[in-house]
């Protein structure tokens, strides 16, 4: 093995990889996890894996935005169609990204851990025996045994990792930087199986609370809800969450009317041991056993109450409306299926109610200064008996009919033609929170830590040799290697210089091959 | 353009706004300089040449080897480059005025607002452009990069160009996702890890065209490049160059990108979801390890790393624009 490598014992991996001759399959085996492992194949690999990762960024995805991959189903079903074969709604979780990653990882490990297993090696045996001596190699006159001697403590005393024969130091520094490079890649792969762990373990559910609302931890509370595949839905840790107010406030300044200024949600939460109230805002989750919630979105919900025509109360809620524009223009749908006929209500809401000839009713300012609510009233058959699931935000108007349209602020009361009454009570705010448990998080965030500590370490440690070589006659050459620029012949100058000899001119380093998997 | 308003609150921004335009101005002057600097200077890989070529002569002659170096320091040397070296410090110069001018538009900006200066895009861009501006210079402090400015200066323009024009946003307070303290360790990191993939970037198209100087010349056109290129540092200075910035700067848009993934965590609820921000940040980090793996795989070094280093510019500067203004996202509130 030549010295000029930093590789002290002979590397399988670095022998030329040629396909082998013949059909021996496990020659053929050999060959490919060779290729696999081979620098040249993760670099492509990593290549791939950016260009995969672009496709995901120019369709919706389904991990992210459902609404959007269906909208996009209806505008270009065809196209969609085509996509969607090629799992372009699901990039991240597709069958060709998974591939290109694993494979990835795959060339990692196989990189990576018999590197570990020389870098090892080649720590416990010490620098290698000097290079061929070159004629630029600098000489320092004087008796070789005492420079050979100052030179070794010289080194040691700068920890240089010094090793000492009769006729030569050999002197190695910087066995952080492959340290550093083989703790990064470890790490990565510590990441990749945190996140993995994360995505079959976590859970992360949505809900909507209306202030005095709550909800407990099972599936069927929350509106929305995904689970990694080794979560028991059934036993999720037992708590339940109440909204007790919400509080939100926006700028009034002119040149910024309507942005949010905070907005902030009191909660109680109640587990079987406890009862506290927290605090929920943006930025700012409560965390409840190993679940965390979170604050998303806010709105509306205005509160209506329904009397028929004997008296009798049939509704007296408050619903959802959902936010339209940034000055929170709502939309919602109220239900009545108590009243005979069944009532049903198309709502537009505005905290601060306008109407123009082309938009119709609409608000101006996100905050309640004038509420007003936009009824158009059906009565009919709502279609609920069907045994469909409907959502609550649509109304089938199939077996409906229209029979008024009414704009009501807080405490009017509106006539229907067959008796009924509808009061506007005026509204409750809601609030969109998710909860969500990811066990991965944490180990995720540990090995992105050590990735960024051990990269960091790898590309700005040097490493390099020095060698201090007795002459046959009087005197010792000095020569130094190393990858990279300057440092090495730094440390030669510096050396050259305590030794305190006449100096020729440095020599330029050589280019060091170091790693393995080239 | 700017739109001009009364009132004392405006005039604050307003002072800011005229102090990017007299940076602007400093710019212009400091391109000049720069591009007269490059005109009359003399080639660097020439001077390179015949000192190896020295190199070579005095370790030759072995013993003679002290005779022989005497020689070659009384040789007469090329006359200064006088013109060049003055016209390049008067760009150096420039370029600090400029830098201390947006410093000021982006601090009095930061307090009118009442808030790190990089709500919007706006915000951003001037904030990239002082950075890149600093980071050259402080590069500049150790060593000579008069030749760069003719190139990097420009690109300095265009951004604020951009900014003052097509980006201008009057002033707003954050939406409250915004308003943590994440949002200065992580868009000052992304505006930090910005300057030094331009510079990278540019200085990896500098090389592949002083590669491509060596080359046979075949028209016109290509007569000029090569003139250029010629006047370039080194490929192999230029490389060495390329690599040290991103090398130092591929650790920092890691920690720039896990920082957003902590906020992410907090704001919605998980952190990473492959929002199309993410997915381009994710697409630059790749891009520039490929970069660093390169640098070790045989084949790759030299054109190809410097490829990946252009095109992990192009990837950053997609994600700023072209993610900022064609996708929605998680991220589109930064707005423009």
């Amino acid at each position: 093995m030549s010295a000029t490598e930093f590789a002290t014992h002979a590397d399988p991996m670095d022998r030329r990889i040629d396909p082998p001759g013949g059909l021996n399959v496990t020659g053929w085996l050999r060959w490919m996890w060779r290729r696999l492992i081979s620098m040249r194949t993760a670099l492509v690999l990593l290549l791939l894996l950016g260009l995969a990762s672009v496709p995901g960024s120019l369709f919706p995805q389904r991990t992210s935005d459902d609404f959007a991959v269906g909208e996009y189903f209806r505008e270009h079903p065809r196209l969609a169609e085509w996509l969607d074969r090629f799992s372009l709604f699901d990039v991240y979780g597709s069958v060709w990204f998974s591939a290109v990653y694993l494979l990835l990882f795959l060339s990692l490990v196989g990189c990576v851990f018999p590197r570990v297993l020389v870098h090892y090696r080649t720590w416990r045996a010490g620098p290698p025996d000097p290079p061929r001596h070159r004629s630029s190699d600098p000489i320092v006159a004087g008796d070789s045994e005492v420079l050979l001697t100052r030179a070794e403590a010289l080194l040691r005393s700068e920890r240089w990792r010094v090793r000492r024969t009769g006729t030569f130091v050999a002197a190695e520094k910087g066995y952080l930087r492959e340290t550093g490079n083989e703790v990064f890649h470890l790490a990565l792969l510590s990441l990749l199986i945190a996140v993995g762990w994360g995505a079959v373990t976590g859970w992360h559910g949505n809900v909507v609370l209306r202030e005095g609302t709550g909800f407990s931890n099972t599936v069927s509370q929350y509106d929305e809800f995904t689970a990694g595949r080794f979560v028991n839905e059934e036993t999720l840790a037992p708590f339940t969450v109440t909204l007790d107010s919400f509080d939100v406030q926006f700028d009034r300044d002119p040149q910024q009317a309507g942005t949010p200024r905070y907005f902030d949600a009191q909660v109680s939460v109640s587990t079987a041991q406890s009862q506290s109230h927290e605090f929920l805002s943006v930025n700012n989750p409560v965390t409840v056993k190993d679940a965390k919630i979170y604050l998303l979105g806010h709105g509306y919900a205005p509160r209506l109450r329904v009397t028929d025509s004997s008296g009798t109360v049939v509704f007296d809620d408050s619903t959802v409306f959902t936010q339209e524009d940034s000055n929170f223009t709502s939309l919602g749908v109220v239900k009545v299926p108590d009243a005979r006929p069944q009532l049903g209500f198309r709502g537009l809401f505005a905290p601060t109610a306008a109407i123009s000839q082309e938009r119709g009713p609409f608000s101006t300012f996100p905050a309640p200064d004038n509420p007003v609510v936009f009824l158009s009233a059906f009565k009919g058959d709502l279609g609920l008996d069907a045994g469909v699931p409907q959502s609550v935000f649509t109304l089938d108007e199939t077996h409906l009919q229209q029979i008024g349209l009414q704009s009501l602020s807080p405490g009017d009361t509106w006539e229907l033609p067959e008796g009924q009454r509808v009061e506007f009570l005026g509204f409750d705010r809601w609030i969109a929170v998710k909860v969500a448990e990811d066990s991965g998080g944490p180990w995720a965030l540990l090995s992105i830590v050590v990735a960024v500590a051990g990269m960091t370490i790898s590309l700005f440690v040097r490493r390099r040799r020095l060698w201090v070589v007795a002459r046959p006659g009087d005197g010792v050459a000095v020569s130094a290697l190393q990858r990279g620029p300057s440092a090495a012949v730094m440390d030669q100058k510096a050396l050259l210089g305590d030794l305190q000899g006449p100096v020729k001119d440095s020599i330029e380093p050589q280019q060091v091959k170091e790693g393995r998997c080239q | 353009m700017i739109p001009t308003q009364v009132g004392s609150a405006t005039t604050v921004a307003e002072f800011s706004n005229s102090m990017v335009y007299a940076a602007m101005l400093a710019l212009v002057a400091a391109m000049i300089a720069f591009a007269v600097a490059f005109a009359v200077r003399r080639s660097d890989s020439v001077d390179l040449r015949e000192s190896r070529r020295a190199l070579v002569a005095v370790q030759a002659s072995g013993a003679a080897g002290d005779a022989a170096s005497r020689a070659l320091e009384s040789r007469p040397q090329p006359p200064p480059d006088t013109r060049g070296r003055r016209a390049g410090n008067i760009g150096l110069s420039l370029s600090w005025l400029a830098t201390i001018l947006l410093l000021v538009a982006v601090i009095t900006r930061a307090s009118w607002a009442g808030r790190v200066p990089w709500g919007n895009m706006y915000e951003f861009s001037v904030s990239s452009a002082l950075a890149i501006l600093l980071v050259y210079l402080a590069v500049s402090v150790r060593r000579d990069l008069r030749w760069l400015g003719v190139f990097l200066i420009p690109l300095v323009l265009l951004t604020l160009g951009l900014a003052t024009t097509v980006l201008y946003t009057e002033t707003q307070q954050l939406v409250p996702a915004l308003d943590s303290y994440w949002l200065v360790i992580h868009v000052s990191m992304a505006i930090l890890c910005g300057a030094a993939f331009l510079i990278a970037g540019t200085t990896a198209a500098l090389y592949l065209m002083a590669r491509w100087a060596q080359g046979p010349v075949k028209g016109p056109v290509s007569q000029r490049l090569s003139e250029i290129g010629q006047r370039l540092p080194a490929p192999v200075v230029l490389e060495q160059f390329t690599y040290r910035l991103i090398a130092f700067a591929f650790p920092v848009w890691t920690f720039a990108v896990v920082a957003g993934a902590i906020w992410a965590e907090s704001a919605w609820g998980r952190y990473w979801g492959w929002d199309p921000k993410e997915t381009w940040a994710f697409i630059t980090w790749v891009v520039f390890a490929s970069y660093l793996h390169a640098q070790s795989t045989a084949g790759w070094k030299g054109r190809r790393a410097a490829w990946l280093a252009v095109i992990g510019l192009a990837t950053y500067v997609f994600n700023y624009f072209g993610v900022n203004l064609f996708f929605t996202g998680l991220h589109s509130y930064g707005g423009v």
